[in-house]
């Protein structure tokens, strides 16, 4: 007999970046309200970015995110270079993009195998994962490393690199320390093929979603470093049209701003945009890969986010091979960035999705205003109209199965809610 | 014969960027064994499964910004026999520390539309400004090589060798030629606590002061290098108010600089 009220509560929803809670009320059969819930404390970042030099953001807005470091300098550092009419190309671009391809690696290693597969699979947490499946745990760790290996031989360390400049790098890399680390991104990039094939095998719930993607878009490349900003629903615009497109949104129950399309609404950011609008400019192994998965050019079915990181793992290493093979050390590690009173506009691929910057600055350099929209709140509104459909459809099954379901679909986007603002607290509420 | 019991691990979370916890993440090569040793029974980042208390350790990150949080301090201090803060947030208030030296009203208007629905303190503080700390573990983002020390160290009831000097013997061991003498490059290294390895300078850059003071930092004397290199005082407060900005030392050297910078000064 089916029970008419029930409530499920889960004090804290694991495995995510940050801190928020989870509230989904049915009534009578039907889901009547989701909310996400994001209470991680707000730090203030784009108000004590006032009166600091325009220097200094790549240092600061790091601070914002331990996971992704890279994505918030990379996006700050084009705002800055954007508002200053300085373009950083050639050897530079490179080795911004191999480094961000280290953040890529290092960052989904991580959701894969220690915060996402554990679902898949029914354990609690890859320590108990690892018992009964030491070989893919050590893989797991083994392309992790890689990545934050990458970082550390470009940045410095893993987590707030040191060596990023507006305008470049401290110092740059020779071709012989680059060199040395082919035969370790090879043994990487083996890693992630098999990491494709073994999320492939997981079990997924059929869900599918009319998903409007929004990610960046350049012809010739997958979108990391650079791109215009386009979307499914054919949006295709310069970063700089961000604020005419888009609009941010406050609402009572979260500390992050809720984004939404100035013309349609909900939308999704992250590796499942970038694959569905850029798919033909994946390497030929990345494309092969997701081929042998079952991948077509589209896939709309959320849960299978994990098979599409497994094939950016693919690629990213395959990049960052490619970016190594050309690299030619360049004559200085920066191009000189002099300060003029404008405003700037930087949106770069964090490994969750687009990370927009805009920052006015004064003549002599010191920022008047910032705005930073990070990925983890672009996709809030779209994270709960998927949790109204998965709850909606998954009535039957018992509560702690049901629980469990919807906290597999709110990792399913690598929430960072550090970033967005933190807590995942999940209270369902059946009347 | 029964297993002899694990010693119990806590992570726990505050007001920071996850980038201190990754740190236990991050130990790719130990992590297992880790879990053999100890039992991570609070780890809400890596796991789901959460053991009660009380705990042997507890590694604290995140500093105190909201009234809940305050609370919350104290039932982890209760449920912890040896409390251990990692970063820069929980040792120091981390960069969001600085909140306390401008109007917090006046900031929730800056990012927030309707800054009624926020609930915040007026300060961002340290662990040890709530509950009683027994190590801190300086650094944004912690040296994951000295969070295991600090960890073997307290599995083997010893006290961690965790050196208090400055960068400047890291870059001396390191052999990196001082960016301060051979480049004139502004550097606080001098006044900063070691445990990064010496990064920056290795880089060409001059240290930033991330694992903020270290035991006995001479600042008049650095902020007077910094000057004589042609640092202009407004950049060289800036520069000790980073991610350390309410650690006392840099605080006080920062303050020092305004009170003489401003002709209103007694």
């Amino acid at each position: 007999m089916p029970v008419e009220r029930r409530t499920i509560k889960v004090d804290a929803l694991a495995r995510v970046e940050g801190e928020g809670a989870l509230y989904v009320r049915t009534s009578r059969g039907r889901v009547t309200e989701v909310r996400l819930q994001i209470y991680e404390p707000p730090r203030f970042f784009e108000a004590f970015l006032r009166g600091r030099a325009f220097t200094e953001t790549p240092d600061i807005t790091a601070r914002i995110c331990g996971i992704c470091p890279v994505a918030y300098q990379m996006s700050a550092c084009r705002a800055m270079e954007d508002a200053c009419g300085v373009a950083v190309g050639g050897q530079l671009r490179a080795l911004r993009r191999l480094l961000y391809c280290g953040e890529w690696i290092q960052s989904h290693a991580l959701h894969v195998y220690m915060l996402h597969a554990p679902d898949f699979l029914g354990y609690g947490s890859i320590v108990e994962m690892a018992r009964d499946h030491p070989e893919a745990v050590q893989r797991g760790l083994g392309l992790k490393q890689a990545g934050n290996e990458l970082m550390r031989l470009l940045g410095g360390r893993e987590v707030h690199p040191i060596n990023v400049r507006v305008g470049g790098f401290y110092r740059v890399p020779s071709r012989r320390e680059l060199d040395g680390f082919v035969e370790r991104l090879r043994r990487a990039r083996d890693a992630a093929v098999e990491t494709v094939r073994w999320v492939a095998g997981f079990d997924m719930p059929a869900f599918e979603q009319p998903y409007e993607f929004v990610a960046l878009r350049r012809p010739d490349e997958y979108p990391i470093d650079d791109g215009r900003i386009a979307s499914s629903g054919g949006l295709d615009i310069a970063a700089g049209e961000y604020g005419d497109h888009f609009v941010e949104e406050q609402v009572p129950h979260s500390h992050a701003l809720h984004s939404r399309l100035r013309a349609g609404g909900a939308y999704l950011v992250g590796p499942l945009a970038r694959y569905n609008l850029n798919f033909e400019a994946l390497s030929p192994l990345a494309k092969e890969a997701a081929r042998g998965a079952g991948l077509g050019p589209v896939c709309r079915n959320p849960f299978q986010s994990i098979v599409v990181r497994g094939v950016e793992l693919v690629y990213a290493c395959d990049e960052a091979l490619r970016l190594i093979g050309q690299y030619d050390a360049p004559e200085r590690p920066y191009v000189d960035v002099p300060p003029r009173a404008a405003t700037g506009h930087g949106c770069t691929e964090a490994p969750r999705g687009i990370l927009y910057h805009r920052y006015t600055i004064d003549a002599a350099g010191t920022i008047v205003e910032a705005r930073i929209v990070p990925p983890t709140s672009q996709n809030q509104a779209q994270i709960e109209a998927d949790l109204r459909d998965v709850v909606q459809q998954s009535l039957a099954l018992p509560d702690d199965r049901l629980t469990l379901r919807c906290e597999q679909a709110v990792r399913n986007y690598d929430p960072c809610i550090s970033c967005a603002t933190h807590f995942l607290r999940l209270h369902i509420d059946r009347t | 014969m029964p297993a002899p019991k694990r010693p119990k691990l806590a992570v726990w979370k505050f007001a920071s960027c996850d980038g201190c916890q990754l740190s236990v993440l991050s130990l790719e090569d130990q992590l297992l064994a880790l879990a053999g040793r100890v039992e991570i029974a609070y780890f809400l980042e890596a796991s789901r499964g959460t053991v009660a208390g009380p705990y042997d350790v507890s590694l604290v990150e995140g500093s105190i910004t909201t009234a809940h949080d305050a609370e919350r301090i104290r039932r982890v201090r209760r449920a912890s026999r040896f409390l251990v803060t990692i970063g820069a947030c929980a040792t120091a208030g981390g960069i969001q520390a600085l909140r306390n030296f401008q109007n917090v009203k006046e900031f929730l208007a800056a990012v927030y539309a309707k800054p009624e629905y926020i609930q915040t303190l007026e300060t961002s503080t340290p662990i040890s400004a709530h509950v009683k700390v027994d190590f801190e573990l300086q650094g944004c983002p912690i040296n994951k090589a000295q969070l295991l020390e600090v960890l073997s160290a307290y599995l083997r009831g010893r006290a961690p060798g965790i050196r208090s000097h400055s960068v400047c013997v890291e870059c001396k061991r390191r052999g990196t030629v001082c960016v301060m003498v051979a480049h004139g490059t502004p550097c606080l290294g001098p006044v900063t606590h070691a445990g990064c390895g010496a990064i920056c300078p290795a880089y060409d850059r001059g240290c930033y002061g991330c694992y903020g003071p270290m035991e006995s930092p001479n600042t008049a004397s650095m902020s007077g290098w910094w000057r004589h290199l042609g640092v202009p005082d407004p950049a060289i407060v800036r520069a000790y108010r980073t991610e350390n900005t309410n650690a006392e030392a840099f605080r006080k050297a920062a303050e020092a600089l305004e009170r003489k910078s401003d002709p209103h000064a007694g």
